[in-house]
């Protein structure tokens, strides 16, 4: 075990040096410049102030250069400043950013997890049902639903119509008076919205794939033996149908990592939260190379990482994958 | 595997299509939609574009089905022209998508060894991107037009088509009738294109098809960000901006376009699993 993950550390070297390659071309090949904010929309700029500040940035140095310049910095860590005005630490915004996503989804993978888990077993268990044609045609129309547009339905039923929940922001007027129990309530309350429109898409997901999975264990000759053993039809199915239809969960759980932290662009934006997408959104509005690189980077490595935790828990897990090996 | 040949051929596909209803329902839903497209300029009762200052924001009447927005302009009007773009994006950009997805899988797959590794890490290295960031980021630092997007979508998505059509040439470059057509020293771009595609092709459409969906929902995500589709042409995301920006007075600006959008995608998921189904009738569940 030890020597596999050692083996896929290892190979996780050249695959972060392509990701690193691609987004910084990417980002360097397009016309416009992080200097244009500062100098092209300023009249009072002179060429001079212009070449200055270029040269500040290193942008007057061959693509190549400023590439070997840049991963000679992100060695030691340093993703390096921000272009914006602030000039703060890239690695200091996204360690604001970072977590506030972390918790939203963390929190929308529990939802999804307690709900569609449950959901997906009663269809498989009771397939061609009223209930699992029920869940089937709400799983398609999961899959359909944009969710900028379902954040904006919840805005206005829940924020305006019902005026049960607030629409935007992590935190209310006055949320630092507030006691700790008032600090936990509101935090709840701002991030219900947001973390329902999270999971909504991966609920449909996962839901249809555990009553698939399903469906093919209870299949299974081991199954078979189960109830031939005259087990009850609960030991049979939750005992050892269950268990084994639940391990490829975990992959599909790593797997997702790449589209929560991608997703979270539009309904961060939506509802003002302060994560990773609303801040890689705007920076890219403001052409904020060293940011844009950063949280491109920072998205890779969490999503190399997730697949590498992911295939890792799946062989402790499942035996016939360990003595595989 | 799915080869064309094992399954009854391309009769016996359509036939258990035909038999599927949630599929022809899809079918019927997309056959809609690119009618809607094709014939927006005699169908849509206003121009979309006109502005009428005396009808601003009205809520859907009997002259205005789906109601106006903030410059008077009709939104089923406006829709039904939005759909043009949706249905030209989504196609073109999963037209370049099975083009690379084709082209890569096939090389992988025929030649194998270090084509195949080369290729396959590629593919694992774009699958590692976030890939809503990568297509943003494009489309913010170059200009946001159609042709931008189409591109960009169709470069980020391309990844789950060449595995499949890598998979198909593994299973099939060893049956007999590519060792044949090899030891008549046949070159090997004919033996790829002749021989092998049409037999490989199949799930790679079928993915396709599930693909138009994504980019449909992709485009307008980007037009909603204001990064798409530039006003005053119409698209469903820049309607739901609109819907965004007057959230608390125009629910109806909201909730048409959404629909809209959830609709199609819905329609293209039916077909496309439908097709997956007719493909492959043992992984039927």
């Amino acid at each position: 075990m030890a020597t596999y993950i050692l083996k896929r550390l290892i190979g996780m070297g050249p695959m972060l040096i392509g990701i690193t390659l691609i987004s910084f071309v990417v980002i360097h090949l397009a016309p416009g410049e992080p200097t244009d904010m500062q100098t092209q929309l300023n009249p009072k700029a002179s060429a001079e102030a212009y070449q200055r500040l270029r040269e500040h940035y290193g942008l007057n140095d061959p693509i190549h250069i400023q590439y070997w310049n840049w991963l000679k910095r992100i060695a030691k860590l340093d993703l390096g400043n921000s272009f914006r005005q602030d000039g703060r630490p890239v690695i200091d915004k996204i360690k604001e950013a970072l977590p506030i996503t972390i918790l939203l989804n963390v929190l929308s993978l529990f939802l999804i997890l307690l709900v569609s888990i449950p959901i997906g077993v009663l269809a498989a268990t009771r397939q061609y049902s009223l209930f699992d044609k029920l869940t089937t045609v709400v799983v398609y129309i999961g899959f359909a639903v944009p969710t900028f547009w379902l954040a904006l339905l919840m805005m206005i039923l829940f924020g305006l119509e019902l005026g049960w929940l607030p629409i935007s922001g992590l935190h209310s007027f006055g949320y630092e008076l507030f006691s700790p129990a008032q600090k936990f309530s509101d935090l709840a309350k701002h991030l219900a919205l947001p973390v329902f429109v999270a999971a909504f898409g991966g609920l449909a997901g996962l839901s249809r794939y555990m009553r698939l999975n399903l469906l093919e264990v209870i299949r299974q000759d081991y199954i078979l033996t189960a109830r031939a053993k005259g087990l009850s039809e609960n030991k049979v199915i939750y005992k050892h149908a269950l268990r084994n239809a639940l391990l490829p969960v975990i992959t599909i759980l790593g797997l997702s990592i790449p589209g929560l932290i991608g997703g979270g662009v539009i309904f961060e934006s939506i509802f003002s939260i302060p994560g990773m997408g609303r801040l890689f959104y705007e920076s890219v509005m403001a052409r904020d190379y060293p940011v844009v690189m950063g949280i491109l980077v920072i998205g890779g490595v969490l999503t190399l990482l997730g697949n590498l935790i992911a295939d890792a828990s799946y062989a402790l897990a499942d035996p016939r994958i360990r003595h595989g090996k | 595997m799915t080869n064309m040949t094992e399954i009854g051929g391309f009769k016996a596909f359509w036939r258990r299509l035909r038999k599927n209803r949630l599929a022809m329902t899809g079918s019927g839903i997309v056959l809609l939609l690119v009618l809607a497209a094709l014939l927006a300029p005699w169908i849509a009762p206003y121009d979309p574009t006109e502005i009428d200052i005396d009808q601003i924001m009205m809520p859907p009447t009997l002259q205005h089905p789906l109601g106006t927005d903030m410059l008077g302009r009709d939104v089923l009007s406006r829709m039904i022209y939005g759909s043009r773009v949706s249905l030209q994006v989504s196609f073109i950009a999963v037209g370049i998508a099975l083009m690379i997805g084709v082209i890569f899988g096939s090389l992988a797959g025929y030649y194998g060894g270090k084509t195949d590794t080369v290729v396959m890490r590629f593919v694992d290295l774009m699958l590692c991107f976030p890939s809503f960031f990568l297509i943003l980021s494009v489309i913010a630092f170059l200009e946001p037009s159609l042709l931008n997007i189409m591109i960009v979508i169709g470069l980020t998505s391309w990844m789950g088509m060449a595995r499949l059509v890598r998979a198909e040439f593994l299973s099939l470059k060893e049956r007999e009738f590519v060792l044949a057509a090899k030891a008549q020293g046949i070159p090997d771009r004919r033996i790829i294109v002749r021989h092998l595609l049409p037999n490989a092709i199949a799930p790679a459409v079928v993915s396709a098809i599930l693909g138009i969906g994504a980019a449909i929902l992709t485009e307008s995500a980007l037009s909603f960000l204001g990064l798409g589709v530039q006003p005053p042409i119409p698209s469903w995301g820049n309607i739901l901006t609109a819907g965004k920006d007057n959230i608390e007075i125009a629910w109806w600006l909201s909730l048409f376009p959404g629909l809209a959008i959830l609709i199609t995608i819905l329609g293209y998921n039916l077909l496309g699993e439908g097709a997956r189904d007719a493909l492959d009738p043992r992984l039927k569940l």
